[in-house]
């Protein structure tokens, strides 16, 4: 294994490309998603999204926010070879709806909303209260894992420039 | 922040070794020997340490006090003065012009004067209480993972120090190319072309 402070570095691409194949995936190949994880009911694009462009000389940023922000700005950054860096989730599983950010460089989550859970009163209350988070937090954990799995496997497979990559360029190119 | 607050932060982790048997009691054990110290009433400026989930003003680790269900829960804490710097700067002040009258000089050298500040601070440092920031952890030990409930810099690098001290395992941060390197089950030619790759245009068209 690389040295954690260099892999960190080296690697932030891979988190950036996974996240702007995960925006492709959930608009073009939803059934490839419920392959991953059989309880997803669907994954939307949520209230926020940043993607960040270094091919030209310096780094450029563009942050799309709001409920009902549009993504044309995204698609455009992407045309121009920007990659998604940080992306607000939506991910429903029956009627439940769990919402969070999550990063390309680290795959941190954070403003990580899972659906309301009971209150607690008693001791018994707080183990209780305690598993059902642990529960509802490993279902997107256990997806987020399971998608970046499948992503890397895609990334180092031979199929990945040849069909992948065209099959995203060609998307970017018809929604923009 | 909590693992029960309406949003939270998580950073993933696995953990790798394992502990002595019965692994309960080496938890607890370790748990104690490094809880975290009160310094309300000394003059260390920070301190940190294991806290119990549930009582983390009054921890208390024996057995199974921090099981639930079949996860290790328990919390980060990091207690710190933190001075500001006015009022260091104003006690600096009146110490000095009293130093300066009882020995009448004029100046202090540079050191003097570095010295009487450690002085103030110190001094400062035993009258302002500590300002606890608490993490919670919850520990798959049979699964070796682990999530930490903070995304700040500082909080996991204190985490990762004092989880390997206390636990003498090795606690891996789970980002891009440690997931790919040890949660994606590749095959050693798959690793060889992980180590190869780099980044490629893969959505501009020009």
């Amino acid at each position: 294994m690389l040295d954690v402070a260099i892999a960190y570095n080296r690697y932030r691409f891979l988190g950036n490309e996974f996240l702007t194949w995960l925006w492709y995936t959930l608009e073009n190949r939803s059934a490839q998603l419920a392959k991953i994880d059989a309880d997803l009911s669907a994954l939307e694009i949520g209230n926020r999204m940043v993607l960040e462009n270094r091919r030209s000389e310096g780094v450029e940023t563009i942050t799309i926010k709001g409920d009902d922000a549009g993504l044309e700005e995204g698609l455009l950054a992407l045309r121009k070879g920007a990659l998604v860096t940080e992306m607000n989730l939506i991910y429903r599983s029956g009627d439940n709806t769990w919402q969070f950010n999550i990063k390309g460089e680290s795959l941190n989550l954070s403003s990580f909303k899972t659906p309301e859970t009971a209150g607690t009163q008693t001791q018994e209350d707080i183990e209780g209260a305690v598993l059902e988070k642990i529960f509802l937090y490993e279902k997107v954990i256990l997806f987020i894992e399971g998608a970046f799995r499948h992503f890397v496997r895609l990334r180092i497979s031979e199929n990945w420039d040849k069909n992948n990559i065209t099959q995203i360029k060609q998307w970017i190119n018809k929604a923009s | 922040m909590g693992l029960l607050s309406q949003s939270v932060s998580i950073t993933r982790y696995r953990v790798q070794g394992q502990l002595e048997e019965p692994v309960l009691e080496s938890i607890a054990r370790a748990l104690k020997r490094h809880a975290v110290l009160d310094i309300d009433n000394d003059a260390a400026e920070k301190s940190c340490g294991w806290t119990s989930f549930e009582n983390p003003f009054a921890p208390v680790f024996e057995g199974s006090n921090q099981l639930f269900g079949s996860y290790m829960v328990f919390s980060l804490r990091i207690d710190k003065k933190n001075i500001p710097t006015k009022i260091l700067k104003k006690h600096f002040s009146i110490e000095e012009t009293k130093r300066l009258a009882a020995s009448g000089r004029q100046f202090f050298s540079r050191n003097e004067k570095k010295l009487v500040k450690e002085e103030v601070l110190h001094r400062l440092s035993l009258r302002i209480p500590a300002t606890p920031h608490i993490y919670d952890l919850i520990w798959n030990y049979e699964g070796g993972k682990l999530w930490f409930f903070s995304n700040l810099k500082a909080a996991n690098e204190e985490l990762e120090a004092l989880f390997t001290e206390s636990f003498k395992l090795s606690l891996i941060r789970m980002f891009p190319y440690t997931a790919a390197e040890m949660d994606a089950d590749l095959s050693d030619l798959e690793r060889d072309r992980l180590s190869q790759i780099s980044p490629v245009n893969i959505t501009g068209l020009t």
